[in-house]
């Protein structure tokens, strides 16, 4: 799946899309494939703060939960209600109908210092290289 | 020894073939100094025959012969061999907790059945396939209605079974909970006004049980609203299942605690018995235990997994919602047997019966002059009495008759001495009833 | 090769034969109503074969007069009895729970190697003893004076339990081994609160079971993971950095979740000690010491025991348990009331206030049952205790010795009762640790533990206790050599792994993501037909 050009993402595998102080919070493509099959998402209320680095929510599969890591300091805005009844839409289009959350920005510091798309796709591809060595 | 099924030339060729002198070598890695040089101080080795000899001696020390007037939690209940024979059967005794599943779908679909009947039982939505016993169920409840709140304080009824109050307060006492006890009106069961007043949106949770320690039936419905009005859960707590034959399902609860012990599982002494939390469906992703559900192999044929395992230990570890992994599930089969063999009919029989023998030691026994009812609020198969004289007193004298009295509720309750906490069920027979009346009755007419 | 060529025939029989058979029998079940044993058994749930009316349970007549429910109760108390209970016959009954049974697999059928586990015989006599009359029947609230055979069962068996240890107190309360770390660990901590200062954390090794962290949290501590060295021991050098006054408690597991004996023990209990803090061990693994070496010798403070590994109390498909914690002298006066004392007459009694007591941690004495058959297992073996011991440690290494190089060993120091392979090898056909697993059932034989402990990718953790024969254990290598062979050589037949069971591999996400956790009526038009 291709990695859209005007999202940004972090090494703990979520990506985030800035539209002036709003932004968009997913997992990428490769994450969802890493978990397999969803099946539970949990995210905060809107109106919550969520902070860069800090975990704001889980996903699970049948047999692991994993931590989802702000790559943004902010107040979310609206969650994807969505995902409590299809939470395998995060295997079916995470970059798209399966964004998490929406966030207005308190800081949009950082964000830069995010990876690209073609930054992102060579460290998965170098951590996969790790992971079969 | 006969549990062993290798011969001393078998146990040489296989350290032969391990490359191994001797079978100290396999314990290598225990420091010389630190492993035992003589034979362990303890008994045997015992025959079978011995062994169960022992028992014998040790089970002529107890009470066989006595009848017994106690329940507080424990009841003594009919039993069909049936249940026994289905549990002694070494599929279900010797399998372990059903992570296989094609090859556990008989314990599997046991515990789906044991969680609709437990649904069915308490008019909730789902149940899980067991705790320890009711008083760990209902500290569960308890921790679990924290998670569901974002809340620490917990209003409980004193009227709560002693015990299970007293495990509630050792798990809460790290965890930042605040316990507080709501006591009881002159009815026997929660006091209502001082609940109100003590609630308020900082309440996890109120909670209460039904037929409560003194045997009386609370109401669930102001209850739950009080509680529902500050946003708190309204916990209700089992210890007496088979009540469920005749009285309405607790329906109001967010959280039922209930003890299955009524449900084809001996007195044994205290243990082991079943807990079980059963729930609102919404309430689940916070519930702790082991659940059972339905899917569908690759041919699109039911079976059944464990499920949402997401919250158990063996996956969240530190943020897991209990560290519960050993659960009662062979208690909880033998509910499963035991509830399917009385059907809707034969548990409402049994509690009509229950409710029926109560009646009748309550009315014998207020025949003696002096001797009262506690608490005017309706029972099932449990009531207090006051008697004129100290509980402890009138029961040594009926130990003489090989009867065993109720229980003295002084003891947990310091404001309720020459109180008794009688209890009959359909094991109790007319005769025993009324020789019990009529051994309190002399007890009562002796001098003091 | 003889493993290869006794299997290859197996082999093909259910690749070409039982596999579509399998197959086609568990689809016949459209077809074919009646139950019958293996793959082609149809059992529906209970309440499915329910029709008001039928009885499975009667009663005897009532002697008292029949109270007017209503009446006595109140109106509003009332119920109209269990909606959607089941109404069925009494052989009805049999028959479904004895078909249900047919599904299991049971230590009684064959080996159980679930490591961490102790699937050992459960001997029969236990189940006899805790059902006889006198001990079953009796309530936990009747005199101690008539129930001094329960006492002296508990009595008995805290002597036992203790010298086995070699430790110096001990609590029989705890319902299971959860409960009992539970239990020690908030012994621990009222020890230390007396001296002033509970502490913050509990060191936890990265291998151990997760009940350790879930337990520690419960009781009120924060969880600090430890890595475990390079050889899957303790990193002592690295402990002694970690320590500080902050540190509660070690939890340690010994053996290891790797079936490795914890040398350093000694050393760790030191560097523990000498920062006032305490050594708490998961005994867990007890299968692999009884008779042959001491927790209590090595340093630790406290450890609890599970009876229905150790002490060959059944499984019961999950339950029930009993987890006794045995502890050192500082840690006694803290223990869970009531406690069991003798008094000067020489008779039992249970105390029911101690003013230094954590408190209860369950209602009523103790998984009394759960302990009447420890003890009956420690009475037939008495010191021979040992011998069982060494014959679970030959066992594991004789499959070790059998194995090994077949099935990469990740970590090679001694095993003792259990070992613990990984599937790297298998990897590299595709095959994982729970496809080898899942293959392991057409076999005959359940499981082995699968991705535990969690510091091996892949985990194969194997343990036959000292229940199997040489017989039993060649028959598991055989099986084991004979499906590294098949992941070599047809790895989508070990991918698609079991063919031979009633069900196939079952779909645990639609499971998790639309739980079906109960069973409802069908809906009113079809219950009218019946």
């Amino acid at each position: 799946m291709a990695y859209p050009k005007s999202y940004r993402y972090t090494k703990e595998h979520e990506w985030i899309e800035v539209k002036g102080d709003l932004a968009t919070i997913g997992i990428t493509d490769h994450a969802q494939h890493e978990l397999g099959d969803v099946v539970f998402v949990e995210l905060p209320k809107p109106g919550a703060k969520i902070e860069a680095g800090k975990s704001f929510g889980t996903v699970e599969s049948v047999k692991a939960v994993s931590e989802i890591y702000a790559p943004a300091s902010g107040e979310v805005i609206e969650i994807n209600g969505e995902l409590q009844n299809k939470p395998e839409t995060i295997n079916n289009d995470p970059h798209g109908a399966a964004w998490l959350i929406k966030v207005r920005l308190t800081n949009a510091k950082g964000i830069s210092d995010l990876m690209d798309a073609p930054a992102y796709e060579a460290y998965i591809a170098e951590k996969g290289k790790e992971t079969s060595a | 020894m006969r549990y062993l099924p290798k011969s001393p030339v078998e146990r040489r060729e296989m350290l032969a073939a391990i490359g191994a002198k001797s079978i100290d070598e396999l314990f290598a890695s225990i420091p010389e100094k630190y492993r035992l040089r003589g034979a362990l101080k303890i008994p045997g080795p015992y025959s079978e025959a011995e062994v169960i000899q022992y028992f014998k001696e040790r089970a002529a020390e107890n009470a066989a012969g006595y009848t017994r007037f106690l329940g507080a939690g424990v009841y003594n209940h009919l039993r069909s061999v049936v249940t026994d024979t289905i549990i002694q059967r070494g599929e279900f005794l010797t399998s372990y907790t059903p992570y296989q599943a094609e090859i556990s779908q008989g314990t599997l679909q046991a515990i789906f059945e044991f969680q609709t009947l437990m649904c069915q039982l308490t008019g909730q939505d789902v149940a899980n396939a067991s705790m320890y016993d009711g008083s760990t169920a209902t500290t569960e409840a308890v921790l679990m209605a924290e998670r569901l709140t974002g809340r620490q304080r917990v209003l409980i009824a004193r009227s709560v079974h002693p015990e299970y109050r007293e495990v509630l307060k050792t798990y809460a006492r790290n965890s930042g909970l605040r316990i507080e006890e709501i006591p009881f009106s002159t009815s026997g069961t929660v006091d209502t006004k001082a609940l109100q007043g003590a609630l308020k949106d900082d309440v996890a949770a109120v909670v209460a049980q039904s037929p409560n320690f003194f045997g009386a039936i609370e109401s669930y419905a102001p209850l739950a609203e009080a509680a529902h009005a500050e946003g708190a859960l309204f916990v209700v707590a089992i210890a007496e299942g088979v009540s469920l034959g005749l009285l309405r399902p607790p329906v109001e609860a967010d959280i039922v605690a209930m003890e299955a012990q009524s449900f084809g599982l001996p007195p044994s002494y205290g243990g082991p018995f079943a807990g079980v939390i059963a729930a609102r469906e919404k309430c689940v992703r916070q519930m702790p235990g082991r659940l059972a559900g339905q899917t569908t192999d690759s041919e699109g044929h039911r079976g059944f997994v464990l499920t949402l395992a997401t919250r158990e230990q063996h996956i969240r570890r530190e943020k897991a919602t209990s560290n519960i992994c050993t659960n009662q599930a062979l208690c909880a089969l033998a509910a499963t047997v035991h509830l399917t063999l009385l059907g809707k009919e034969g548990l409402r029989e049994m509690a009509e019966q229950n409710l029926s023998k109560a009646q009748f030691a309550l009315a014998e026994l207020l025949k003696i002059p002096g001797v009262r009812r506690a608490f005017d609020a309706p029972f099932f198969n449990e009531f207090t009495v006051e008697l004129p004289r100290s509980v402890k007193i009138v029961n040594s004298h009926l130990l003489r008759e090989k009867i065993v009295g109720p229980l003295a509720l002084g003891t947990a309750y310091p404001e309720l001495t020459k109180k008794a906490l009688v209890c009959v069920t359909e094991m109790t027979p007319r005769a025993e009833i009324e020789r019990f009346a009529g051994a309190v009755k002399s007890a009562l007419e002796q001098p003091v | 090769m003889r493993w290869n060529s006794r299997f290859r025939r197996i082999e093909e029989v259910v690749a070409n034969e039982l596999r579509p058979l399998a197959r086609q029998m568990r689809n016949m079940n459209e077809k074919i109503k009646k139950a019958s044993r293996h793959v082609s058994q149809k059992e529906g749930l209970i309440f499915e074969k329910s029709s008001p009316g039928k009885r499975a349970f009667e009663l005897p007549p009532l002697d008292v007069p029949v109270a007017d429910a209503s009446k006595v109760l109140g109106a509003h108390h009332r119920g109209d009895g269990v909606e959607g209970f089941p109404e069925v016959s009494e052989i009805e009954v049999i028959r479904h729970f004895t078909r249900l049974s047919t599904w299991n697999h049971a230590i009684d059928l064959g080996m159980y190697p679930l490591g961490s586990c102790t699937m050992k015989y459960n001997p029969r006599v236990n189940e006899f003893v805790a059902r006889l009359e006198g001990i079953a029947t009796e309530h936990p609230y009747q005199p101690t004076d008539l129930s001094q055979g329960c006492l002296k069962i508990q009595w008995l068996l805290e002597k036992c339990l203790l010298e086995i240890t070699g430790m110096d107190a001990i609590t029989l309360q705890p319902a299971a081994g959860a409960q009992g770390e539970l239990t020690g660990l908030l012994l621990i901590r009222a020890y230390l609160q007396k001296q002033g200062n509970p502490r913050k954390k509990v060191l936890i090794p990265d291998s151990a079971h997760g009940t350790n962290p879930a337990t520690a949290v419960i009781a009120g501590y924060e969880v600090e993971n430890i890595k475990s060295g390079a050889n899957g021991q303790i990193d002592v050098a690295g402990l002694r950095r970690l320590m500080n006054e902050d540190v509660a408690a070690l939890m340690i597991t010994n053996p290891s979740t790797l079936g490795i004996y914890e040398q350093h023990l000694p050393e760790i209990a030191q560097i523990l000690h000498a920062k006032g803090a305490l050594v708490y061990m998961d005994g867990a693994n007890m299968n692999a010491l009884a008779g042959i070496t001491r927790p209590g010798d090595v340093g630790v403070d406290v450890m609890h025991l599970n009876l229905h590994k150790t002490f060959s109390t059944p499984h019961g498909g999950g339950g029930p348990g009993a987890g006794p914690v045995a502890m050192k002298k500082i840690l006694e006066p803290f223990r869970p009331v009531p406690i069991l004392v003798e008094k000067e007459n020489g008779r039992l009694a249970l105390e029911p206030v101690r003013r230094e007591s954590i408190g209860r941690v369950k209602a009523f004495s103790s998984n009394f049952g759960v302990l009447v058959r420890a003890l009956a297992y420690i009475l037939a073996y008495g010191p021979g205790v040992r011998q069982a011991t060494e014959d679970a440690v030959l066992n594991a290494n004789y499959i070790r010795k059998h194995l090994e190089g077949v099935y990469e060993l990740p970590y090679s120091l001694p095993s003792m009762h259990e070992v613990v392979f990984s599937d790297a090898i298998q990897k590299k056909d595709g095959v994982n640790t729970m496809d080898i697993a899942k293959r392991l059932i057409d076999y005959g034989f359940h499981p082995y533990t699968t991705a535990f402990p969690l510091i091996v990718p892949g985990a194969l953790m194997i343990e036959p206790t000292e229940s199997e024969s040489r017989e039993e254990c060649d028959l598991f290598i055989d099986a084991m050599k004979s499906i590294a062979e098949e992941a070599a050589t047809q790895p989508e037949l070990v991918k698609t792994a079991p063919h031979t069971t009633r069900v196939g591999r079952l779909d645990e996400v639609s499971a998790a993501r639309k739980p079906v956790l109960r069973w409802k009526p069908a809906a009113p038009r079809s219950t009218a037909a019946d």
